[in-house]
């Protein structure tokens, strides 16, 4: 009954939303972008395989970065 | 392996600056209305007046398109800590993670829950649990900031935790310390009540605008009592913890705070810049302390009661910072720059050889002398003492627009609740009035470059300089999404602006509507 009563709020507020419907189409269009393009195609994680792997990658990139002495 | 390019580095900066500009348009003004509307609503359920209960609705609307326009855009800042500050994001393992999980938790849950109760619940809820609701909604985005700024604070003074060489991350030994880290709370208090400034700027300007109008009157009067009052105690507030924030970058960032001042030699009782035009011919390394400015207006003592609360304390300068030498406050002598790079670059052999190391006793040693060094590790990555000066020009001529900005947002403030019962006959006023709403943005923007580009070089204050945080990768690439995040960011802005215009342009459903 609670959950009924939650529902028709929430699908009532959706219905008679009048500017909120253009907002959640950019809201929408938005996370698309950010997530089936920016994210998939742009911005893949640069540390790759098991937690391990990723330390030693990390290790082995942070000791070889150090300044040389002059 | 090959060397980082710099020019990696900078676009890498670049688009992370960028990205978080942009963010930082909208979180603002989120935080600023969000406070307003909801001191609206409180007066329209203590007086039951109708007329409020539309004001509250006007400013609920502006701050649903500015919260719409602004949701995920910092997830974007997420995904680059993955692909181009891979070794920053590994490097400071869960302590980065634990707050931005609670952020994006309590963002998610709370501030969902409640802006739909705040939205959909008018008639629906009871008045006082629908005010609840939306002071809810606010205070929901409110803790979301804190977390954030809990993992920015933690980068400019890395507290409760250990490094742990094994996994090349740090670990968090004591939450408390990261949660309620100083600078986080001195952080945290100025950055939001700055955002209220900027919320109440902007409903500031919006009605000054209606009164040139001559539309919603009555509308305006109220708006602008409620935000000139709400904008004269938050700007106040603004410069307190502005004033903390300073003596807390004394004690944790000495050098963003030379810079920030131009301070290129220190001693005791130094005065606070109020207003100055740098020598370009000058720089911290050469010329004398004279020739440093080509004008300027200082405030005696003022620099030496900010950082250290005695007059004649000792405030360090850029050139003191690197070489050292000087008495800390905890009484200990100050390494100098070259000391710190060598034993940075101890801490960072200790590190390549325990890694190495097959024989335990070995192990132990290098543990030994990369637990001894480590409080310099960051050091280690920096070719010479000059590359831990920050680009001093920039934060020190952002640091006055800010300080600026911030003195002229209060004489408004109060010269609007002053003349108030006259303000339709004072055109320049309101006009004033209306031309400060992006000065608002202005500031607020100066504002985190000095927090930001005074801490150059570091990703993590001492620990990590950009040049060790990003990722190996093609500045081509970095070059590509810095421009896709510019159209589309640029796109976002220009919606909101063209939907955020339209809905001022209607007015709320009040008096005399035109």
């Amino acid at each position: 009954m609670v959950l009924k009563r939650i529902v028709r709020f929430y699908v009532e507020g959706f219905r008679s939303m009048t500017l909120g419907k253009t907002l959640w189409c950019i809201i929408l269009l938005k996370l698309i972008i950010m997530f089936a393009v920016l994210k998939v195609f742009f911005f893949p994680s640069y540390l790759k395989g098991e937690a391990e792997e990723k330390g030693a990658t990390v290790g082995t990139e942070l000791t070889s970065r150090r300044s040389a002495e002059h | 392996m090959d060397a980082i390019d710099t020019s990696l580095v900078d676009w890498s900066r670049a688009q992370f600056a960028l990205t978080a500009m942009y963010h930082w348009l909208f979180v603002p003004l989120t935080l600023g209305l969000g406070v307003m509307m909801a001191i609206m609503e409180t007066i329209y359920v203590r007086t039951g007046r109708e007329f409020w209960k539309n004001c509250a609705k006007f400013w609920m609307k502006l701050f649903g398109i500015n919260f719409a326009m602004g949701v995920a855009t910092g997830i974007i800042l997420e995904f680059e800590f993955g692909t181009n500050w891979s070794n920053y994001s590994w490097f400071v393992g869960d302590i980065f993670g634990a707050p931005l999980a609670i952020e994006g938790i309590l963002a998610f849950f709370m501030e969902s829950t409640f802006i739909a109760v705040m939205y959909f619940g008018w008639n629906k809820v009871s008045k006082r649990a629908h005010l609840a609701s939306t002071w809810l909604t606010i205070i929901g985005a409110t803790i979301s900031a804190w977390w954030i700024l809990v993992a920015n604070a933690w980068m400019q003074h890395p507290v409760g935790m250990e490094f742990n060489p094994d996994t090349v991350r740090n670990e968090m030994v004591d939450f408390a310390a990261v949660a309620f880290n100083s600078v986080a709370v001195v952080k945290f208090c100025h950055t939001v009540v700055s955002s209220w400034v900027l919320g109440a700027v902007f409903a500031v300007g919006v009605s000054c605008w209606y009164l040139l109008r001559g539309r919603h009157t009555e509308f305006a009067h109220a708006s602008i009592r409620v935000a000139a009052a709400f904008g004269l105690v938050a700007a106040l507030l603004t410069a307190y913890t502005g004033h903390k924030s300073g003596t807390d970058i004394a004690e944790h960032q000495p050098m963003k705070l030379a810079a920030a001042e131009g301070l290129y030699e220190g001693g005791n009782a130094q005065g606070l810049v109020m207003a100055g035009v740098l020598n370009p011919e000058a720089d911290w390394s050469s010329g004398s302390a004279e020739d440093k400015f080509l004008m300027h207006v200082e405030l005696p003592y003022a620099l030496s009661v900010l950082a250290t609360h005695d007059p004649d304390g000792y405030v360090p300068g850029i050139r003191n910072i690197l070489e050292g030498g000087y008495t800390l406050p905890d009484g200990s002598t100050a390494l100098s720059a070259e000391e710190k790079i060598r034993r940075g670059r101890v801490a960072i052999d200790a590190l390549a050889a325990y890694r190495q190391a097959k024989d335990p006793a070995a192990k132990e040693a290098a543990l030994k002398t990369l637990r001894e060094n480590f409080d310099c590790f960051g050091y280690g990555y920096l070719n010479e003492p000059a590359d831990l000066v920050p680009p001093v020009a920039l934060t020190f001529y952002s640091f006055r627009i800010m300080v600026m900005l911030g003195g002229y947002f209060i004489l408004l403030f109060a010269g609007l609740l002053l003349l108030r019962r006259r303000l339709e006959r004072m055109r320049l006023l309101l006009w004033g009035a209306v031309l400060t709403i992006p000065l608002a943005w202005v500031a607020s923007q100066a504002g985190w470059i000095v927090a930001e580009v005074g801490r150059q070089p570091w990703a993590i204050q001492g620990l990590l300089p950009n040049v060790a945080a990003i990722s190996r990768l093609e500045v081509g690439a970095v070059q590509t999404t810095f421009f896709i995040f510019l159209g589309l960011f640029t796109l976002l802005l220009v919606a909101e602006l063209r939907i955020m215009g339209k809905a001022i342009a209607t007015g709320p459903e009040t008096d005399n509507a035109a």
